[in-house]
C-alpha cells in the first residue's frame, strides 16, 4: 500500500482498486447509531410494555440512550453538511427499476448487481431512496417526538387535562415500529453482497474494491494516499 | 355457628331484652355449641403507656413552661370544668377560640359546595349519625360534662375541656357524658380515677396520643374509619411512617396540622388536591397541612431524569399516591365492608359478639356485633384511586337517592383529569349496607345511644331507633326501612413509607396497573393503542416473514446455480 508509483496509476479507466470508502468517522458514526438505536429499541418496546424489563430501567435506559442518540445526529448532520456527504443521499431515480428487478428476481436467479459503487455514489438508487426516507421521515419523526416526550416534564403543566402525552407517545410509537422494520430490511440487505458478510466487513475496515477512473486514482494517490490500499 | 359467641351482660340489657327476646331467639338460630359458660363483659381498655416525649409539634422548639409551678393549677379539682377554669386564668382567650372551630361546633359550611357538613349535619356509613347521639358522641366531642340527668348537647353553654387535647400524663380520659344503655356503658367502666391536679400539672402541646385518642378511633374503634389513622402511629415505626416514628422526625399531628387561634389546618372536608403554593415563605401557610407546604412542589432528588419525571408526576398525581403504598401496616386493622342488616341478632334473649378477625398486632377484632352488624376487616391494603379535586359532594339528610346508581356514595370525590387542578389520590373505600327511608329515598338519623326505650343499642329494634332520630330531627319518615349499599371515600394521606418503599414504577406502568380503573391516564408501559400495537406488530412480523423466506430462497438457488454449474 504504501509504495503506489504513478505507472500503476495509470492504468486503464476503471481498474479496480482496493479504497477507503467509509472514513473513520462514518463507520464510528454508523455502528454508534445502530447499537443505540438498537438499545432504544430494546428499552423502548419494554418501556412499551412488550419486553419484560424492569420499567424504571427501561425508561432509565432509553432515555440515556436517546440522549447519546441525539448527541452522535447533531454531529453526523454537521459533518454532512461540511463535508457534503449529505450528497450520496439524492437518489439518482433513473436507474431505481432496475435495482428492484434485482432484488425481486435477479438476486434469486443468481444475476449480478446492476449497480457498482463508485467513490463518489457509495450507495445504488434503492439504497439512498431507503436511508432518505429513514433520515428524513421516520428519523425525525422518531425523534422530534422522543425529544418532546423526553422533555415531559417541562410542559406537564400546561398539558395536565389535555390528550397531548398519548399525542406525542403515539406518533414516537409509530415512527418506532417503522423504525425497527427499517432495521430489520437493513441487516437483511447487508447479507446481499458478494458474500453475506462482505459489506459488513466493508463497514467494518471501511476498505472495499471498487473500479476507480484514472483521474481519481491521480487523485487520491497525490492527495489521500492512505485510502489506497 | 363456629364463632366464640360472647355475651354483653347487664341488668339492664336482658331488662330491656326481655320485651323482644322471643322474636329475637327465632331470628338467631345456633347449630353449634353453646357459647362459654364464662360471660364476657365488654372491657375498659387496659389504661395507656405514657405519653412518647419529645415530639416535634409546629407551634414553638421548646417544651412549654413547667405547669407545675403555677399557683392556679395547686388544685384540687373536682373535674376537667374546674381544670378549664384554671386554665382560663392565663389563657384568657383560648376558648373563646376554640368555640369558633369546627372541634367544637362540628358544623362545616364547605365554601367550595355550600353544603352543611360536620358531625353535626353529616351522616356517614359507619354509625351512620353522631346527631340524636350526642351522648355518646360526647366522648369525641370536647365540650365539659354535663350535670346528672341531663342530656349532653353540643352546647355552647358547658365549657371547653382543656385536658383531652393537652394532657401529658396519658392517665386522663373522657367517659360519654350521658350513661346510654348499660349494654355499652359497660365498655366504660371501671378506669383508675383521674387525678385532676397532676393532669393539671403535666399539660403540654398536643402529641400523637391526645388526637389519636379520637382521630384513631373513628367510626368506632382503633383504625376503623381511616385506614392510615390508627393507635400504631403513637408508636410507629419508620417503615410505618417516617414523620411520626420516633426513629425518623416524631412528629406530633400539630407538625403538620399547624394551627393559628387554635383553628387548625387540613380539614377532609375542603381539601387542597393540588397545592402550588409550595412551601411560602417562611412562617408562612399555617393554614394548610399539605405536603408541599414543608416538601416543595418539586420535590425530587436533581439533576437526575427520574427526578424531573417524577417531579412532573405530581401535576397529575398526590404525593401519597406513590409514598402511602398501603393502608393500615401498623398491625392495626381497618373495616372495609360493613352490612347492618344483620344487626339487632340475639343469642339467649341477649346481644353478643364474634371475634373472627386478628389483626397484625395480635388483637381480636369483632367481625359480628349485635349492635352494629358485620364487618370486614382488612389490612396493607392497596387503596382505591380516583381523580380529585379537593371537593367531596355529600348525600345528605335531605338528599333524594337517586335509582341510577347500584352504589350511593356518602361522599363523591369531584374532578377528573380534564380538570387541571385534580389529581390521582388515594382512598380507603367503605362499603356498608346502611338502614335508609325506603318509602322517602332518603338516608335516616338512627338513634343509637341512650338509655330510652327507642335507643338501637339497648333495644334492637332497628326500626324504633329510626322513627325516633328522624322525629327528634324532624324529617319525614315513611316507616319504610329498606338496607342501601353505600360507599364513603376516605382520602389517604397518614403513613407515609420511607422512600425505598414508595410504590415502584412498575406498579402503575404495567398491564397489571395500581391505577388501571382511573379514565384518563396515559401510562406507558401499560396504556396501549391496541390497532396500532396489531398493525405495528403485523408489519414487523410480515418483515421478518418476507425476509425469511426471500433469504431461504437466496440459499436454495445459489446451491442450485453452483450445482448446474
Ligand atoms: C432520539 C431518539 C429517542 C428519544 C428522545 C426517545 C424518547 C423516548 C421517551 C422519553 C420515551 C418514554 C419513556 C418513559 O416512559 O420515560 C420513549 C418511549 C418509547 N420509545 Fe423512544 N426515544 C427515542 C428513540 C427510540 C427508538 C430508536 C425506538 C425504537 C426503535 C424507540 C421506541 C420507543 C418505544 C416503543 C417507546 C414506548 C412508547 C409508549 O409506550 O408510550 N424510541 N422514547
Amino acid at each position: 500500500m504504501t509504495a503506489v508509483t504513478t505507472n500503476d496509476l495509470l492504468g486503464q479507466d476503471g481498474s479496480k482498486r482496493t479504497v477507503m470508502i467509509y472514513s473513520r468517522y462514518e463507520r464510528f458514526w454508523h455502528w454508534s447509531q445502530a447499537a443505540l438505536i438498537l438499545i432504544l429499541a430494546f428499552t423502548g418496546f419494554a418501556v412499551h410494555g412488550l419486553i419484560p424489563l424492569p420499567y424504571r430501567t427501561a425508561a432509565q435506559i432509553h432515555s440515556y440512550a436517546a440522549i447519546a442518540l441525539i448527541a452522535l445526529w447533531a454531529f453526523t448532520t454537521f459533518w454532512h453538511f461540511t463535508t457534503g456527504q449529505w450528497r450520496q443521499y439524492l437518489p439518482k431515480l433513473a436507474s431505481l427499476p432496475a435495482i428492484l428487478k434485482f432484488y425481486a428476481w435477479g438476486i434469486l436467479a443468481g444475476a449480478p448487481h446492476p449497480y457498482t459503487k463508485t467513490l463518489k455514489r457509495k450507495q445504488n438508487a434503492l439504497q439512498s431512496l431507503a436511508y432518505l426516507w429513514f433520515m428524513v421521515i421516520i428519523g425525525p419523526a422518531l425523534w422530534s417526538s422522543g425529544i418532546v416526550y423526553l422533555t415531559y416534564p417541562l410542559w406537564a403543566k400546561i398539558a395536565a387535562g389535555t390528550i397531548a402525552l398519548p399525542v406525542v407517545a403515539f406518533v414516537h410509537l409509530a415512527a418506532a415500529y417503522l423504525i425497527t422494520i427499517f432495521v430489520i430490511i437493513h441487516i437483511y440487505m447487508t447479507t446481499t453482497g458478494k458474500t453475506p458478510l462482505h459489506y459488513v466487513r466493508t463497514m467494518i475496515t471501511g476498505y472495499d474494491t471498487i473500479p476507480l477512473s484514472k483521474a481519481e486514482a491521480a487523485y487520491l494517490a497525490e492527495d489521500e494516499p492512505g485510502r489506497l490500499k | 355457628m363456629t364463632a366464640r359467641a360472647r355475651y354483653i351482660t347487664s341488668a339492664a340489657l336482658t331488662l330491656c331484652l326481655a320485651m323482644s327476646g322471643a322474636r329475637a331467639q327465632e331470628k338467631f338460630q345456633t347449630t353449634d355449641s353453646p357459647p362459654p359458660a364464662k360471660y364476657q363483659k365488654m372491657e375498659a381498655p387496659p389504661p395507656p403507656p405514657p405519653p412518647v416525649l419529645n415530639q416535634a409539634s409546629g407551634v414553638r422548639l421548646s417544651e412549654p413552661a413547667d405547669h407545675s409551678k403555677f399557683e392556679a393549677l395547686k388544685g384540687p379539682f373536682a373535674d376537667s370544668a374546674a381544670v378549664t377554669k384554671a386554665c382560663a386564668t392565663c389563657h384568657t382567650d383560648a376558648e373563646a377560640h376554640i368555640k369558633k372551630t369546627i372541634h367544637w361546633t362540628w358544623n362545616y359550611v364547605n365554601p367550595r359546595t355550600g353544603q352543611h357538613l360536620g358531625k353535626e349535619n353529616v351522616i356517614n356509613n359507619f354509625c351512620t349519625n353522631a346527631k340524636d347521639n350526642e351522648g355518646m358522641c360526647g366522648v369525641c366531642h370536647i365540650g365539659n360534662g354535663v350535670k346528672p340527668g341531663e342530656e349532653y348537647a353540643f352546647n355552647k353553654q358547658t365549657s371547653v375541656d382543656c385536658l383531652v387535647c393537652h394532657d401529658r400524663t396519658g392517665k386522663y380520659y373522657r367517659l360519654p357524658p350521658t350513661r346510654g344503655n348499660s349494654a355499652c356503658a359497660a365498655m366504660f367502666e371501671g378506669r383508675d380515677p383521674i387525678n385532676f391536679t397532676e393532669v393539671a400539672q403535666h399539660v403540654g402541646l398536643p402529641g400523637r396520643e391526645n388526637c389519636g385518642t379520637c382521630h384513631f378511633n373513628g367510626g368506632g374503634g382503633d383504625g376503623v374509619k381511616h385506614g392510615d389513622l390508627d393507635s400504631s402511629l403513637i408508636r410507629p415505626s419508620k417503615a410505618l411512617d417516617v414523620h411520626m416514628s420516633e426513629q425518623g422526625q416524631n412528629f406530633a399531628c400539630s407538625e403538620c396540622h399547624l394551627s393559628q387561634h387554635h383553628e387548625i389546618a387540613g380539614s377532609r372536608y375542603d381539601m387542597i388536591a393540588k397545592d402550588e403554593g409550595g412551601t411560602g415563605k417562611p412562617g408562612l401557610r399555617r393554614d394548610v397541612a399539605t405536603c408541599e407546604s414543608c416538601h416543595g412542589a418539586t420535590p425530587h432528588p436533581k439533576p437526575s431524569l427520574i427526578g424531573y419525571q417524577l417531579d412532573a408526576h405530581a401535576q397529575r398525581l398526590a404525593c401519597q399516591t406513590c409514598h402511602v403504598p398501603k393502608m393500615a401496616r401498623g398491625g392495626v386493622a381497618t373495616i372495609t365492608d360493613w352490612d347492618w342488616s344483620t344487626a339487632g341478632k340475639l343469642y339467649n334473649g341477649a346481644g353478643y359478639y364474634e371475634e373472627e378477625y386478628t389483626q397484625g398486632n395480635g388483637e381480636k377484632r369483632h367481625t359480628y356485633w349485635s349492635i352494629k352488624g358485620d364487618f370486614k376487616w382488612g389490612e396493607n391494603l392497596v387503596p382505591t384511586y380516583k381523580w380529585f379535586n379537593g371537593e367531596m359532594i355529600y348525600t345528605l339528610a335531605d338528599t333524594k337517592i337517586g335509582d341510577k346508581k347500584a352504589v350511593t356514595p356518602i361522599n363523591e370525590p369531584q374532578g377528573g383529569w380534564m380538570d387541571p387542578k385534580s389529581r390521582i389520590w388515594p382512598f380507603k373505600e367503605m362499603h356498608t349496607n346502611v338502614p335508609y327511608d325506603a318509602g322517602n329515598k332518603t338516608l335516616v338519623f338512627n338513634h343509637l345511644w341512650g338509655a330510652d326505650k327507642t335507643a338501637f343499642w339497648g333495644n334492637f329494634n332497628i326500626k324504633k331507633a329510626i322513627a325516633a332520630g328522624m322525629e327528634i330531627e324532624h324529617r319525614p319518615f315513611s316507616g319504610e326501612i329498606g338496607f342501601l349499599k353505600t360507599v364513603s371515600n376516605w382520602p389517604i394521606t397518614h403513613m407515609v413509607a420511607p422512600k425505598e418503599d414508595a410504590v415502584k414504577c412498575g406498579e402503575c406502568h404495567a398491564q397489571k396497573s395500581r391505577l388501571a380503573n382511573v379514565p384518563g391516564v396515559y401510562m406507558p408501559g401499560h396504556t396501549r393503542f391496541p390497532w396500532m400495537d396489531f398493525l405495528g406488530l403485523a408489519g414487523v412480523g410480515l418483515t421478518l416473514a418476507g425476509v425469511a423466506v426471500h433469504g431461504g430462497l437466496r440459499i436454495a438457488l445459489t446451491k442450485k446455480h453452483k450445482e448446474d454449474a
